[in-house]
């Protein structure tokens, strides 16, 4: 116990004393979540639209008037002809064109067939598409009200969004960088200074000691798992206060989640610590082995229902796509275990597996 | 019993042979030599006696343990002190002896006694980083931390490599010190003046035991006629000597050159044989042994 409590401060010492260390440390979740926050958003506000008006009459005044008063949308032009608009796209200047037809009113009321285009710029397909929605809805909404009338049959589709009515990012990203940060720091950290033992020679003079390998790996994880849980703490604060990211369900339950979550990856990182001999090899295993899947495939940035199905059976070896599972569950939809269990027995399971792995391998001796 | 028992111990890496075969003891309370040059097998040997490695074949013990059955003992009663420094460099000094006296188990306070003498010498610095230390402090450091849980038998892995020449005399003072304690030395260098300051040294050459006694007995056992010669034109000397007919081996030796002859040769035919190469300021003097002739020897 004495020499557990000396090693543990032993590894304080490492990481208060070490400038980098400390950046990547509280610097990161930081910057991750702002950067997600306010840069990498699929929310907006004031897209710049340009309408060709061919009707100019009094319905289609409204309608454009609707689109503006949105706050989705800015007018920023009236371009008279096609090749106008089309200028204005490759300048980058407008990203939906809205095109209304000559006699729009008359033919409206008429009941006449009428039809508005809608031109979006496809360069980038997500903000496009998203526009083209907000675009529909709305005039979806507009003919509605001026069409109405028990003479008319018309089906109407009237979408919500669970759990995230408004299309918050935040949402998403939040539990994401909580899974991406707490495996940086459990399981990179973790087999870095691993590695660095190793690699300054100081590993074989604990192996010529007393100390346990248990004693060992429990000494350089305990301080990890600290860090790790006041990380994940952090970032949900500056969810919750920044970014208005709620957590419904309990919050015990989440302390939980995060904590087993912690000791998948600190078991990964004890893991290709047992293979890595330097501090480089260790690097390069937990970026290409956990961070970039973890980012690609776990469902934070790309959803996994869409990905090929090669790509859906590696997400689900990935211990982040369970717990981004567990977090969104617990924090929007105020889930109990009751509908958890799933992914926590997965996630329990990984654990114990990697845990005998890296305890078989953890070697005794040099070589 | 705390010596150090080796029996025909062989190591390899892949191809290349470390160990070959070795077989010596190591008496109780004996500050024993490991002489050779890099890649004798010495650091080998030394992480197969701290359980580091397992050995290929053959057995050893350590102060009576098997160093494959009860490794876990002999890591309890054993200081280690690797090749190159192995404390952390960003922990003070005072904070790297308390961590090893308490990973073993004990206070620096108990067994202050048996590293005061070296302790006191780098105290002063106690609050500094051991990374920011000298070479020569980083040294006594780290013998302070392989001290600091009064261990039976001591490894010292090339502790002089790499110090300046007064450190090393000092170290070896500090060594001669711990003999009082009873605490068998195993120490590797390379330096073979350093030999003797062993009582008994073993040559090691790519994994082999050239010649095993004390210093003074090996010394002795060089029996062929030595000389040291210089001229004007060293190296050309140099080059002249090893084609003569008379040499055995013609060795660089500081401002002498070693000259090994077959018996009979005397050194009037070596003052004629440099002077029939047009070499002026001859200077040719019987010389004594020393451990590296015996070693050039041995090769």
């Amino acid at each position: 116990m004495q020499s557990y409590l000396a090693f543990v401060r032993k590894e304080f010492y490492h990481i208060l004393r070490d400038t980098r260390t400390l950046v990547i440390l509280f610097g990161m979740p930081i910057a991750q979540v702002l950067i997600f926050g306010y840069a990498v958003t699929n929310e907006f506000r004031d897209a710049p639209v340009a309408v060709i008006d061919n009707a100019r009459d009094e319905l289609s005044r409204e309608l454009v008037h609707e689109l503006v008063s949105s706050g989705y949308f800015k007018l920023v032009d009236q371009p008279a002809t096609a090749d106008e608009l089309d200028a204005l796209f490759r300048a980058g200047e407008v990203k939906l064109g809205v095109f209304i037809p000559p006699d729009f009113e008359s033919d409206f009321f008429r009941r006449k067939q009428t039809t508005l285009q809608f031109l979006a710029d496809g360069s980038d397909p997500n903000y496009a598409t998203t526009l083209l929605n907000y675009g529909s809805q709305i005039v979806g909404n507009f003919q509605q009200r001026h069409a109405g009338g028990p003479e008319n049959y018309q089906v109407g589709v009237e979408m919500q969004l669970m759990y995230n009515p408004e299309l918050i990012s935040a949402y998403n990203f939040i539990p994401g960088v909580v899974a991406i940060i707490l495996l940086l720091i459990s399981a990179m950290m973790t087999s870095l200074t691993i590695a660095k033992e190793k690699e300054m020679g100081t590993m074989d003079l604990l192996l010529v000691s007393p100390l346990s390998p248990l004693t060992i790996i429990l000494g350089k994880v305990t301080p990890y798992v600290l860090l790790s849980m006041s990380n994940a703490l952090l970032i949900l604060l500056l969810g919750y206060f920044v970014f208005d990211v709620p957590v419904l369900g309990s919050f015990w339950l989440l302390t939980g989640f995060c904590l087993l979550y912690v000791l998948t990856a600190l078991s990964l990182g004890i893991l290709i610590s047992t293979k890595a001999s330097s501090q480089q090899a260790a690097m390069m295993g937990s970026l290409f082995s956990l961070l970039m899947p973890s980012m690609l495939l776990s469902g934070f940035i790309f959803p996994i229902t869409s990905m090929p199905w090669m790509l859906q059976k590696v997400s689900g070896v990935i211990p982040a796509t369970y717990f981004i599972e567990l977090l969104k569950g617990v924090m929007l939809k105020g889930l109990g275990m009751q509908y958890l269990w799933f992914p926590t027995l997965v996630l329990a399971t990984m654990t114990v597996v990697l845990l005998s792995l890296s305890w078989f391998n953890f070697k005794i001796r040099t070589k | 019993m705390n010596g150090i028992e080796i029996e025909n111990i062989s190591k390899s890496y892949g191809a290349t042979l470390a160990l070959d075969a070795l077989t010596f003891t190591v008496q109780p309370g004996e500050r024993f030599g490991l002489l050779g040059p890099d890649g004798a097998g010495k650091s080998t040997l030394f992480k197969i006696l701290t359980t580091l490695l397992i050995p290929d074949t053959g057995r050893a013990s350590v102060a009576g343990w098997d160093v494959n059955k009860d490794f876990a003992t002999i890591r309890r009663h054993i200081g280690y002190m690797p090749g190159r420094f192995s404390l952390y460099p960003d922990l003070s000094v005072a904070e790297n002896l308390n961590f090893f006296a308490t990973i073993f188990g004990t206070k620096v306070k108990a067994n202050y006694e048996l590293i005061r003498p070296i302790y006191e010498q780098i105290e002063p610095f106690s609050k500094r980083r051991a990374g920011a230390l000298s070479g020569g402090m980083k040294q006594k450091l780290a013998l302070c931390c392989a001290l600091i849980h009064q261990p039976k038998v001591l490894f010292l892995d090339e502790p002089t490599t790499g110090v300046d020449a007064v450190s090393r005399d000092e170290f070896w003072v500090m060594l001669g010190e711990l003999k009082k304690a009873g605490i068998t030395i195993l120490v590797s260098t390379p330096y073979m003046d350093e030999a003797a300051r062993c009582e008994r040294v073993a040559l090691l050459q790519t994994g082999k035991i050239l010649a095993l006694d004390t210093p003074a007995n090996v010394v002795n056992a060089f029996n062929q006629p030595l000389w040291a010669v210089r001229a004007d034109n060293y190296y050309q000397l140099l080059l002249d000597l090893r084609q003569a007919s008379f040499t055995e081996r013609a060795e660089v030796f500081g401002e002498f050159i070693h000259l090994t002859t077959h018996t009979g040769t005397d050194r009037e035919s070596i003052v004629a044989y440099a002077q029939s190469g047009g070499h002026g300021n001859i200077v040719v003097e019987p010389a004594k042994a020393s451990i590296e002739d015996v070693f050039l020897a041995l090769m």
